[in-house]
């Protein structure tokens, strides 16, 4: 045995080279993967977006009312928009024949002072674009950047509610996992009444009582969004997390870590979690995926976030009205910027769990 | 095999138990006094004691837990209040010599009786739901076995691209465009509607829907099949099949198929609660007066008994279809032992 190991040292020890670790050689093999490297790249333009409009780099002025009503995109400048020509047609009260009333007005002697008032105020009128790149909404907003804008609400969903959900997840499993017992049991228990009641009805639920309560009402909308997907949606990865650490609980290394007198805790989260972190990981790109598409719905049905922000969700939701006056371009920005991140997350998920166990495929 | 049923019904007194104080702990508790919610804009404070009176939330929170076991107990059919006669209407009625019924526990937002509600919208989620769940995985069985079939060619390839894209489409952009082509412009279809007539409804209102949710509901469901298809293909017994000649049409309806129901069986299993739920959105866009439209009005309006009476009984179905699905098990696959 020893005779075996001296020589496998002493031909490794010229080169003087680590063995390269799971990370290491996860990201050689996702660098070899051509369709996980394209996905990343558009993932990660998404967060980049994201963050530029976060901090105002990008999208700043979507609220800006630009164009006309429903603004024909620049490539059907043509065609007829009838809302836009009314909204553009002059203030409606150039057409109201003027009365004089002066003589039983008992405001008439203040008419002089008023106009010369308003003749002080500077009005300055933008004109209002015809076309926008991609249209505009009914307030004549730029529709790409509106998508920008809602990208960021629904991507920021998205992400701080997996990560949420998968601390929660990875914490029980853990502790149901790792201790086992009476902690383990009463997991499980909980786990169970999490399960036995349907998933949509869970985050229904959660979110009748969220929107209803009273303590909660200042922190309503993306917070709660967040809350009530985080905390329904922690199932699954308890489930996968749970099974890893009954696994590895039994294992060498954790027991050489008991002998050298490594602490419950330090087993738990310094030992076993970095090794069973990549399974923590692909669940998290899935939940994201997972929580992008439940945003979008809840903010559709008026759950989700405050009318006042814009999710691709609210977007849908204002574009389901459009589509029957034949302004389909809100529709096709939200649906088209969404289902093209959701692709890319997706086939970057699986290829995240190629690299990172190469045995199942 | 009865002791194993029996144990299972045991053990699924905690698990309801714990359904009912989560149910109870939201709405009781995180959800506010109901009966600020009930009142609304009301702000003489009599009324309001009143109706808390009536609601029974002034007393103390086990006694309204208690109160809430009782009602799922008895199917939402009777409040406590009115089972002990608490305002006396009910020996009232008896004295005048008339029948004098339990109150059941009603909706704050319509007035209506719960279990009144939950029955009368179950019919047109499963009519809808029911026809979904067969044929989609009819049809997802099939295409995956023709996916199989040819695996590892361009075809495969990209029909499993394919579906990757269309799964990531919301169902929100595929109703919105098909509702307004097919039913709106085309007129093909009516764009919503319901009359409560089985026949009618299944032969004009439903085939959108319907349509739809199978539509939206294949690419995930071809993507799983053909991996399940794709693991039995693997095994040795094939392998066998295929060393002694079998040809591999034969091999794949007959040996594969057979051993890959057993996980998409699991699967239907797994969905099955779901069809009760029923498809929430599509009820809502079509206006089919459902389950599943009837809770997210419900969520809505914070009409929290029906919400709180539909969450507590699909539960208790979805265990005892669980239970059903690994009984079926048995049946499928006589390999499997109840331990």
């Amino acid at each position: 045995m020893s005779a075996v190991m001296t020589e496998a040292a002493s031909t490794a020890a010229p080169l003087h080279q680590p063995s390269p670790g799971l990370w290491t050689l996860a990201w050689r093999r996702l660098k070899r993967d051509r369709v996980g490297m394209v996905a990343l790249v558009i993932v990660v333009f998404f967060l980049l977006l994201m963050a530029g409009s976060y901090t105002g780099l990008v999208a700043k002025n979507w609220s800006k009312e630009v164009g006309v009503s429903y603004a024909n995109p620049s490539f059907m400048a043509g065609a007829e928009n009838l809302e836009g020509s009314k909204s553009a047609a002059a203030d409606p009260q150039a057409n109201v024949p003027y009365v004089d009333l002066s003589d039983i007005d008992p405001l008439a002697p203040r008419y002089k002072e008023w106009e010369e008032r308003t003749a002080k105020i500077k009005i300055t009128e933008t004109p209002r674009a015809e076309t926008l790149p991609f249209g505009g909404d009914k307030w004549g907003r730029d529709v790409i950047l509106k998508a920008v804008k809602g990208a960021e609400t629904s991507i920021f969903v998205g992400l701080v509610a997996a990560f949420l959900a998968t601390v929660i997840g990875t914490v029980l499993g853990a502790l149901s996992g790792y201790l086992g017992g009476r902690i383990g049991d009463a997991l499980e228990w909980f786990y169970n009444v999490f399960t036995s009641i349907p998933y949509i009805l869970l985050i229904l639920a959660f979110a009748a009582v969220f929107g209803s309560s009273p303590a909660l009402a200042e922190y309503k909308g993306v917070g709660m969004v967040v809350a009530i997907l985080a905390l329904t949606g922690w199932t699954g990865i308890y489930r996968l997390v749970r099974a890893e650490y009954i696994k590895h609980a039994s294992r060498e290394y954790v027991k050489a870590a008991q002998a050298i007198g490594a602490s419950h805790q330090r087993r738990m989260f310094v030992h076993i979690l970095p090794n069973v972190s990549h399974v923590c990981l692909v669940q998290l790109s899935q939940h994201v995926v997972q929580f992008i598409k439940a945003e979008v719905i809840l903010s559709f049905l008026g759950l989700g976030v405050p009318v006042d922000s814009v999710s691709w969700g609210t977007m849908l939701a204002e574009a389901q009205a459009e589509l029957v006056i034949g302004k389909w371009w809100q529709l096709a920005a939200a649906g088209l910027s969404m289902a093209v991140l959701v692709t890319a997350f997706s086939m970057l998920t699986d290829s995240l769990r190629d690299a990172l166990d190469p045995k199942i495929k | 095999m009865l002791a194993y049923v029996i144990r299972r019904l045991w053990q699924m007194i905690p698990t309801l138990a714990g359904v009912m104080l989560l149910i109870f702990f939201l709405f009781n508790w995180v959800g506010g006094d109901p009966a600020l919610v009930l009142s609304g804009k009301i702000t003489n404070k009599e009324q309001i004691e009143n109706i808390r009176k009536q609601l029974g939330v002034d007393q103390p929170y086990y006694k309204q837990l208690g109160y809430f076991a009782f009602e799922v107990a008895n199917g939402f059919t009777c409040t406590y209040r009115s089972y002990v006669d608490a305002d006396g209407a009910r020996a009232k009625l008896r004295a005048e010599g008339k029948p004098a019924p339990c109150q059941a526990v009603r909706s704050w937002a319509t007035n209506e009786e719960v279990p009144k509600i939950l029955v009368t919208r179950i019919g047109p989620t499963l009519t809808i739901m029911l026809p979904v769940l067969v044929l989609e995985t009819i049809l997802g069985v099939i295409l995956a076995i023709g996916v199989a079939y040819v695996r590892g060619t361009l075809t495969d390839r990209m029909i499993m691209m394919v579906c990757t894209v269309a799964m990531s489409i919301s169902f929100l952009v595929y109703i919105i465009v098909a509702q307004y082509y097919f039913g709106f412009k085309w007129g093909m279809f009516p764009v919503q509607g319901w009359t409560g007539n089985f026949w009618k409804d299944l032969t004009t209102y439903a085939p959108l829907p319907i349509m739809l949710a199978i539509f939206v509901g294949l690419a995930p469901a071809l993507r799983l099949y053909r991996s399940f298809f794709l693991d039995e293909i693997n095994h040795d017994y094939v392998r066998t099949a295929r060393a002694k000649g079998v040809a591999e049409k034969v091999v794949m309806l007959k040996h594969v198929l057979r051993n890959a129901m057993i996980p998409i069986l699991t699967n239907v299993g797994i969905a099955l609660p779901g069809i009760f739920v029923g498809s929430f959105l599509l009820e809502t866009f079509f206006s089919i007066p459902g389950l599943g439209r009837e809770i997210l009005v419900a969520v809505n309006r914070s009409d929290f008994p029906v919400i709180k009476a539909a969450t507590v009984y699909l539960a208790m179905i979805t265990m005892i279809i669980n239970l059903l699905v690994d009984v079926m098990y048995k049946v499928v696959d006589p390999r499997v032992t109840f331990k």
